[in-house]
């Protein structure tokens, strides 16, 4: 049970990457009908995101007119010392309004993010 | 001259003297084509969304909002609204393909997407408009300023802030006029609150008079169908016409990618907000005072709650920031003229830099002329008109152009001619308007709710009738405003 240990060889399979994989730019560059998947995908997100924040501005800011002109005492109503119109007109809407821009802003760049792993030319960093 | 118009007065020298100071710092910078049109492509987030703060908010922000808040009440509020939510719109439809589209103007961008020479002779045509439209109540407020705080005839205040902007934008061009925009955005915040925040404290002392409510002071539209129809008019306007403003749009060039525009964007939404908090104030102090409800109330205010020093020191303060407001944005309005100009007017005659420099004094002066000769027009009409053509021509223009492959040159055509010429119709009616109680007169008093659809359908629906000619780039040109820089793609 003594054998000398045999020497320790290293086992490896070939180079796995003799060279560089295509880059998947060049499908887009090539308008392959791949490239025109990933170029859809990105314009479909980035557009599916511009109208949910656009839509949820349409439903917080855009139906106040028609809230208050269906039932207009409730621009009345004193909330915090100031009536409500004032305060939600006045006040409340423009930190309301750079919120939705930051959560675009947010998105939008991961979104740009994950397209650019997409194409591997990112190396992925989560 | 009484000695109330001293603090005014120093007030006026002192801006403009700082504008032409910062304007001859960008002149040492500034030596290439590029620094004049788009200040060389290489302008930060932060310092940029202070100089499109500083370009955008005009007089319409400084004195007219208080004003018409004081006059009409809580409906008027929708207007600041606006003209914030009009970034949000901006940034999430068209800020980072703008920038990325790498055009300098806006028929720059129509030409570049759709190859047409005509699309972009029209574009060049709206564009000068739009700018002269807005122009001209600058110089009318400059006027109506200077008479109210030095008591000189109003041909004076025009004529400074005219001289003023050619010098500056002449000499330096857009990297010159990025430093004085900027500073002049923290000027007019300053202006605004510092005075604003003495005046609570005189509120506060003297027991906190109210406003007294009634007579709708506090409702947030106007009566009846007539009241929603002009609200949804006034909102469509604003959140859609923002981005169409040529001297908005031009400043998108100056970002040095998409992600930064985009960045840039977001700061200019908070820069607005907090900017937006305190006209409301004076028109509220205004009314639990009793000031007057005309155009200048914000530049009485002062002396009306607070006597001697104090009540000079704030008015001279608040005569800064409306200067400074008529400079700036005056200036943003000239730039974005006069590249046009230069580009597609004047570029056959002269070298890029002198045909910058003439269409600078050409853009200025037509309008300037326009206040000085027919000082009766309605300045606030024309800042509302030049919101209303702006959404109803390049709004459609932009979204379609960024989001659908399938715009036509002959589309665009139509879209642009049919908002256009519905939109500035509906406001050449007015100005000779009758019976102001009619749906007549309503519909096209504001006509953004009615032109705006028209002009995207228009646009749609004869890109559709002629498919054949979709421009053959169509599909590189939208990875060009679609991917992120960082991707290396043949952008065409």
């Amino acid at each position: 049970m003594s054998d000398p240990r045999p020497t320790r060889v290293r086992v490896t399979g070939p180079p796995r990457r003799t060279h560089a994989p295509r880059a998947r730019t060049g499908d887009i560059d090539e308008q392959t009908e791949l490239g025109e998947v990933y170029l859809r995908s990105l314009l479909r997100e980035q557009l599916g995101l511009a109208v949910r924040i656009l839509a949820v501005l349409a439903v917080t800011v855009g139906s106040l007119p028609l809230l208050f002109h269906l039932v207009p005492d409730l621009a009345l109503i004193g909330l915090l010392g100031l009536p409500l119109a004032w305060l939600l007109l006045g006040l409340l809407v423009y930190p309301w309004l750079f919120l939705l821009g930051l959560r675009f802003v947010r998105r939008a760049e991961g979104n740009e993010h994950d397209f650019a792993l997409l194409l591997q030319v990112l190396e992925d960093d989560e | 001259m009484s000695t109330d118009g001293v603090p005014g007065l120093v007030a006026l020298v002192l801006v403009s003297l700082a504008t032409l100071a910062i304007g001859t710092y960008g002149l040492r910078v500034s030596r290439t084509t590029s620094d004049f049109f788009v200040a060389s492509r290489t302008v930060r987030p932060g310092l940029n969304a202070s100089a499109i703060g500083g370009e955008y908010l005009s007089a319409a922000s400084f004195l007219g909002v208080a004003a018409l808040v004081l006059t009409a009440g809580a409906q008027m509020l929708w207007y600041p609204i606006g003209w914030t939510a009009g970034y949000l719109v901006l940034l999430v439809l068209v800020a980072a393909p703008l920038r990325r589209s790498g055009a300098y103007t806006l028929p720059d961008f129509a030409e570049a997407r759709l190859r047409s020479r005509r699309v972009r002779a029209l574009c060049s045509v709206l564009v000068v408009a739009i700018g002269w439209l807005y122009l001209l109540p600058q110089f009318q407020g400059a006027g109506l300023t200077l008479s109210a705080a030095v008591d000189a005839p109003e041909w004076v205040g025009a004529l400074v802030v005219g001289v003023v902007v050619v010098v500056n934008v002449g000499s330096g061009g857009m990297r010159s006029v990025t430093f004085v925009q900027a500073f002049q955005y923290w000027l007019k915040l300053t202006a605004l609150l510092v005075p604003a925040l003495v005046l609570l404290v005189i509120w506060s002392g003297d027991g906190r008079p109210g406003t007294g409510g009634g007579d709708g002071w506090s409702m947030p539209l106007g009566a009846g169908n007539q009241g929603l129809y002009t609200t949804y008019s006034i909102v469509l306007a604003t959140f859609l016409g923002t981005m169409g403003l040529p001297h908005v749009v031009v400043r998108f060039y100056t970002n040095p990618d998409g992600r930064a525009a985009r960045r840039t964007t977001l700061t200019v939404l908070a820069l607005l907000g907090i900017f937006y908090l305190l006209p409301p104030v004076y028109a509220a102090l205004g009314r639990a005072y009793g000031a007057d409800a005309d155009d200048t109330v914000v530049l009485e205010l002062p002396r009306l709650m607070l006597g001697g020093l104090g009540g000079d020191l704030l008015t001279g303060l608040v005569t800064a920031g409306a200067f400074a407001a008529f400079l700036s944005t005056s200036s943003g309005l000239a730039i974005a003229v006069s590249g046009v100009l230069a580009q597609d007017v004047l570029g056959g005659r002269y070298s890029g830099i002198t045909a910058f420099r003439v269409g600078a004094t050409v853009a200025v002066g037509v309008p300037l002329a326009a206040a000085v000769l027919a000082p009766d027009l309605s300045v606030a009409r024309a800042v509302g008109l030049a919101f209303a053509v702006a959404a109803s021509t390049f709004c459609p223009l932009l979204v379609l152009g960024i989001w659908w492959r399938g715009l036509t040159a002959a589309g665009a055509v139509a879209g642009l001619l049919a908002g256009g010429l519905g939109s500035s119709a509906g406001v050449v009616w007015t100005l000779y308007d009758g019976d102001p109680e009619s749906w007549g007169d309503v519909l096209l008093g504001q006509p953004a709710a009615w032109s705006v659809p028209l002009a995207f359908g228009a646009m749609v629906c004869v890109s559709l009738l002629t498919r054949a000619t979709v421009p053959g780039h169509a599909r590189r040109f939208m990875v060009r405003l679609h991917t992120p820089e960082v991707v290396p793609l043949d952008r065409g």
